[in-house]
């Protein structure tokens, strides 16, 4: 099963001719997902070829839907022009939109979030590496060959954590990984995987990996003490931020007393989750749980 | 980015929200001409990013031009809440008849965008919240749909401002609302939004009574939206920045500077936030070292990229130690590797010495080779351990031991 993206995803890349837009298609396509199209409507009709494949250009989302059936894109547009890339894709009705593009002013996310409600498309992002159910699609900048399929979930605000834990926790593997992404507003929160990964009969257990900023993590805590059944184990960054300076994500950022990774930590801690001091120790706590299954 | 009062006060007018006359001084001497000007009684006001400045002092009533500079005198210079004081704001006198408070803001929590309002204003908005909390009203704005004519009375209305300013209100809510949406801020404050003295409201030429003006506010920027706001860029208090993160922005470089004694360098936000919780832990064993600096170099990890890191840190005589601590997942560790070997040349090529010991953590894609290659450099000072915890705690160590 895995969340949210499974063997059967068909994924149209917005921005894939571009440079990091290329550099990505390739890497997916390398890591068995299947990519069916591009989107760029300055060179709609054309194709484009990658290691061999011939992958072809369509002029919106919508045609790229119709021609392909694509359920997935996968979004790489530079910050000026995402709002209108992911007001397209939800236009066009696509079940699962990935924003990887950093850098999005927040009233243009804000905006195509709200635009977004009451309509089809899930929206993972912006500012992430986006997800992968190993073995079975890719869909993002997550490096393919850290780890297997297993049966952890993982579900994190930061990327390059997100490698960390997957590759200290390689040997167990994982059913699906998702990047939330780091901006102050995003589309698929902590609660939406939690709640995806209790749903998903593959997921044995979870790893939380949360930072500083707003209160998605008190909030996550609140649901998992409420909803979610499966083992979770957690971790926090952020701990010696210094108050009212953004840490590298435009989301990390401890506002007065709050959005602090103490108060996250007590909250998750709170609701029954093992919380580890470090990256290593938290894998290391979810090994134990997943060794004892 | 957070601005100054006179900044808000700039960017309040351009969109049409009404203000008291006011202009900024940098001397007692700018501050009695700015009076002269002005004409009357003035405010001089200190210009800090924090709250509470009436309390310090920082805010004086001045009779005429000479007393002015007298008050500007005792004003600039202050410190508040370890803000200096290098700016003063006059501004006309006003006979205030009541407070109130409005703002347009982000909420994260519910991604939407909010409007607040009381007609308890004046006092800092956290304290209404807590002491009058049913006094503050919240009404979220739908980001697609904006501040309506409509959407303005209901706020209007959700505060139970008096009949007599509603529409004023309204007027202002809807100007203060192209304020938040044109210069893509994530605040936009009014606090006090004020009601002149109807009997002699004229302390200065152009107020009348029964007028609203937004006599202080507040106003924070996104800075992701600076490629869209050219303007911006000329509202950062450079002066106020450290010269280090100032340095390290003209090199691209996302750079935070702490007030410890390792250098942090690695790959990726979350990985150098985690990194300075592993190196506190880790120095609580070491007489309490801390991180010296946030800096994330990002995936790409280019030689030049690491150079420019590598400078800014051994530039900090804070710094005794270095942890580099990289994760190899788009970028392989090999490639890595390869950037600290050529960022040591580059750094001896520019004629710095690397005097400071460097503890290299890599993990991750092609982890051994990038190891190897670091090890066949045998760059001095500088010494691999494999695992983050264990790096951590020797980039502690020698710390502590310098």
């Amino acid at each position: 099963m895995a969340i949210f993206l499974d063997e059967n995803s068909k994924i149209v890349v917005q921005g894939m001719t571009g440079s990091e837009g290329m550099k990505h298609t390739r890497r997916m396509l390398a890591s068995g997902s299947k990519i069916v199209g591009g989107v760029n409507p300055r060179k709609a009709g054309e194709k484009v070829e990658i290691d061999g494949v011939q992958i072809p250009v369509f002029g919106t989302v919508a045609e790229a839907m119709k021609e392909t059936g694509a359920d997935v894109s996968v979004v790489f547009v530079p910050p000026a022009f995402a709002k209108g890339a992911v007001i397209e894709a939800i236009d066009a009705g696509i079940p699962l939109a990935v924003v990887i593009t950093e850098g999005i002013p927040v009233h243009d996310t804000t905006e195509f979030w709200a635009y977004a409600q009451g309509k089809g498309t899930r929206i993972v992002g912006p500012n992430c590496p986006g997800l992968i159910s190993p073995g079975k699609s890719n869909a993002g900048i997550i490096p393919a060959d850290i780890t297997k399929a297993g049966r952890i979930g993982l579900v994190s605000k930061s990327g390059t954590l997100t490698y960390q834990m997957m590759y200290e926790l390689r040997d167990l593997g994982f059913s699906s990984a998702v990047g939330i992404g780091g901006d102050p507003v995003i589309g698929t929160t902590h609660i939406d995987a939690l709640q995806a990964f209790q749903d998903d009969p593959e997921t044995a257990a979870i790893v939380m990996i949360g930072e500083i900023g707003g209160d998605a993590e008190e909030r996550a805590a609140a649901y998992i003490k409420e909803h979610i059944t499966k083992p979770v184990v957690g971790y926090v960054a952020g701990f010696t931020a210094p108050e009212g300076k953004t840490m590298g994500h435009a989301g990390a950022i401890v506002s007065g007393s709050s959005g602090t990774a103490q108060a996250k930590k007590e909250a998750l801690e709170a609701a029954g989750v093992k919380v580890g001091k470090t990256p290593s120790e938290t894998a290391r706590l979810m090994r134990a749980i997943v060794e004892a299954l | 980015m957070d601005l100054f009062e006179y900044q808000a006060r700039d960017l309040f007018a351009k969109h049409g929200v009404p203000v008291l006359p006011a202009l900024v001084a940098g001397t007692p001497e700018e501050a009695e001409a700015a009076a002269s000007s002005l004409g009357g009684k003035t405010v001089v006001k200190a210009q800090v990013k924090t709250g509470g400045r009436g309390k310090a002092g920082g805010v004086k009533l001045a009779a005429d031009p000479a007393d002015a500079r007298e008050k500007a005198g005792q004003i600039l210079g202050m410190d508040i809440k370890g803000h200096t004081v290098h700016k003063v704001m006059l501004a006309a006198a006003a006979q205030i008849e009541a407070e109130y408070y409005v703002s347009f803001l982000l909420d994260r929590a519910n991604r939407t965008f909010l409007a607040m309002a009381s007609v308890e204003g004046g006092m800092e908005i956290e304290e209404i919240a807590v002491t009058k909390p049913e006094a503050l009203a919240k009404v979220p704005v739908d980001a697609t749909e904006g501040v309506t004519a409509e959407k303005a009375r209901e706020i209007v209305a959700a505060a139970n401002f008096p009949a007599e300013v509603a529409d004023q209100v309204a007027d202002v809510l809807q100007s203060l609302w192209k304020v938040f949406v044109a210069q893509d801020a994530l605040l936009v404050e009014v606090n006090p939004l004020v009601l002149l003295k109807s009997e002699d409201g004229s302390a200065a030429p152009g107020l009348s009574g029964g007028k609203i003006v937004a006599l202080d506010g507040k106003v924070s920027l996104d800075a992701n939206a600076a490629f869209r706001q050219p303007g911006h860029a000329e509202l950062e208090d450079k002066a106020a920045a450290d010269p280090m993160e100032a340095e390290a922005k003209e090199k691209h470089l996302n750079y935070v500077k702490l007030d410890g004694e390792v250098g942090v360098i690695g790959n990726g936000a979350g990985l150098v936030m985690s990194t300075l919780d592993v190196v506190a832990y880790a120095g609580e064993a070491h007489g309490g070292v801390k991180p010296a600096n946030f800096l994330d170099i990002g995936g790409g990890a280019s030689a030049e990229v690491m150079a420019n890191g590598l400078e800014i840190i051994l530039g900090d005589p804070a710094v005794k130690s270095v942890f580099v601590n990289v994760f190899g997942g788009i970028t392989a560790c090999d490639a890595v590797a390869n950037g600290i070997v050529q960022a040591f040349a580059l750094l001896g090529s520019r004629g710095e010495v690397v005097d400071k010991p460097l503890v290299v953590r890599l993990d991750g894609n092609n982890a051994q080779l990038g190891r190897e290659i670091l090890t066949e450099a045998a760059l001095p000072g500088l010494e691999q351990v494999d695992t983050m915890d264990g790096a951590a705690a020797r980039a502690a160590e020698l710390a502590a031991a310098k």
